[in-house]
């Protein structure tokens, strides 16, 4: 079986030091062998949401928000920009009838 | 010239083609309007100390240079360096002769329409980052004019600003693939900054032309870009088929309405511009602003209110109806058989979009007029009531109080 195990918490304050990083590199060391991806995102007033219906591409300022739909999967993506990674995006198929929502990955501090 | 003279018309009419350029150079948005800012301000100083130099503009754009370059140099790893440093270093500040200007990298600022117009910005940071970097207006100027605070306007910019960075929003004009679609989202950010000038909705003026004619010169260089793109050539028609009655639409702080409008009044050299405009626009299937120009051209060109050509502007409402099925438009499009068909035949219409539109006062201003035409005194009085409570504007308030009045004459 394979797992997301997705993390939610109170936004806001600097980026993290090498020192508030440091139970999480203890995390990703003794959990190594069964981590197979982790990145940290930026806050949600980076995120972009995009739907496509009718054809029409729906793009919106913030972070998807229905209360009626959940979160239902993932892709990492690699992506020149914003809207190579929106090209992407509205292609995913749940975008015909779902929201994906495109959120850049946060530059952290890495162990020694 | 004053010291202060000389800075805003730096500001007007250079600000956004400096940006874009350090923009594109840096590929970095803050870093290019701290060095744009900087040089304004060093500009403040020295030329007050030692007067206005020959070139102002050049001035600025050499100071902001030099500037990036400080900042780059001084960055412990940056993959870029060399190449950004030397492409500075390059920049060579043109001598701002008009011809120069023709030429002087115009792309530059439609890459910057297109990143301050992206949809993954809100829509009143569209505008406001629009105005802020495209068109030079400071942080005062926007906040003034869609009344908010000035700390609320600024946190706007900011939020965008940082977004634009961190979300990796391009720089750039989109691929062939998406240029339409993103290319119709920068005409509404301008039709939105245009209607605020045209239509305030708060507030003691009709018309504030200082916003309507940000949005006409923005709307000049989308055209001058792209001369073969009709909406854009519709877009910039329909706003100076408007623009062009500016004058007398506000007699005297009094709103008048264009049946009343002293055609003397209007402005002879914007309708001679738009006219070819609307003609471009509307060769080979016409889009929304395409057809709104037309309209808007229907009334500008006929000699009078009793000749204008309604059956014409009947039916172009009607096409128009299809591209943007909204209550507003449809709204127009009653008052318009209402001038070929009889007020009755308007009424009927306007029923239709009562739960539409029941909070907006034009509504029930124009149910109050038709009512009125077809003698239903008593139901116009209550239309006309009905506008009054939901109108935003003074001079909008006491227009209709004079209906109202007229009534019972």
């Amino acid at each position: 079986m394979q797992y997301l195990a997705l993390i939610y918490g109170a936004e806001g304050g600097p980026p993290p030091t090498k020192a508030e990083m440091q139970p999480w590199f203890d995390f990703g060391k003794k959990h190594g062998e069964v981590i197979l991806a982790g990145e940290a995102l930026l806050p949600t007033s980076t995120a972009t949401s995009i739907r496509v219906r009718d054809g029409q591409e729906l793009i919106t300022d913030g972070p998807f928000a229905e209360t009626q739909e959940a979160l239902g999967g993932f892709y990492l993506l690699e992506a020149r920009d914003l809207d190579h990674a929106i090209a992407i995006a509205k292609e995913i198929p749940a975008a015909l009838y779902g929201t994906v929502e495109v959120r850049p990955i946060m530059a952290l501090p890495q162990p020694e | 010239m004053t010291v202060d003279a000389a800075l805003t018309q730096v500001m007007r009419n250079d600000f956004g083609r400096v940006l874009a350029t350090l923009v594109r150079i840096t590929g970095e948005f803050e870093l290019a309007e701290d060095c744009v800012q900087d040089a304004l301000i060093a500009a403040h100083q020295s030329w007050a100390e030692r007067g206005i130099p020959d070139d102002p503009r050049a001035w600025v754009i050499r100071s902001a240079r030099n500037r990036a370059i400080d900042i780059i140099r001084r960055r412990q790893r940056f993959r870029e360096k060399a190449r950004v440093i030397g492409e500075l270093q390059e920049l060579a500040p043109h001598p701002s002769s008009p011809e120069a200007r023709m030429v002087e990298l115009p792309d530059d600022r439609l890459r910057l329409l297109f990143t301050c117009c992206h949809p993954a910005l809100r829509m009143d940071a569209r505008v406001a980052l629009t105005l802020r970097t495209v068109a030079g207006l400071t942080t005062d100027e926007i906040a003034r004019a869609f009344f908010v605070e000035r700390p609320t306007m600024a946190q706007r910019l900011v939020r965008a600003k940082r977004k634009i960075t961190l979300a990796g929003i391009p720089y750039g004009v989109p691929d062939r693939s998406a240029v339409d679609e993103r290319l119709s989202g920068v005409l509404a950010v301008l039709y939105l900054v245009f209607n605020e000038g045209y239509s305030p909705t708060e507030g003691e003026q009709t018309t504030r032309v200082d916003l309507a004619e940000e949005a006409i010169r923005l709307a000049r260089i989308v055209v001058g870009l792209r001369p073969d793109h009709r909406e854009c050539a519709g877009l910039l028609a329909l706003m100076l088929m408007h623009h062009a009655r500016r004058d007398a639409r506000q007699v005297d702080g009094e709103l008048v309405l264009l049946e009343h409008q002293d055609r003397g009044r209007w402005d002879r050299a914007c309708i001679d511009e738009a006219r070819p405009l609307v003609e471009a626009a509307l060769r080979g299937g016409a889009g929304p602003y395409a057809l709104q120009a037309a309209i808007a051209a229907l009334h500008t060109t006929s000699a009078s209110w009793e000749e204008t050509d309604w059956p014409q502007i009947e039916a172009l409402y009607r096409v128009l109806l299809t591209h943007q099925p909204s209550a507003v438009v449809a709204l127009n499009h009653a008052v318009a058989v209402a001038m070929v068909h009889g007020p009755a035949a308007g009424l009927e219409l306007l029923s239709g979009l009562e739960t539409a539109l029941s909070g907006h006062h034009l509504f029930h201003a124009s149910r109050g007029e038709l009512l009125r035409r077809c003698g239903r005194i008593e139901p116009a009085r209550t239309a006309f009531v009905a506008a009054l409570e939901r109108v935003g504007t003074e001079p909008e308030r006491r227009f209709l109080e004079r209906a109202l009045g007229r009534l019972d004459a």
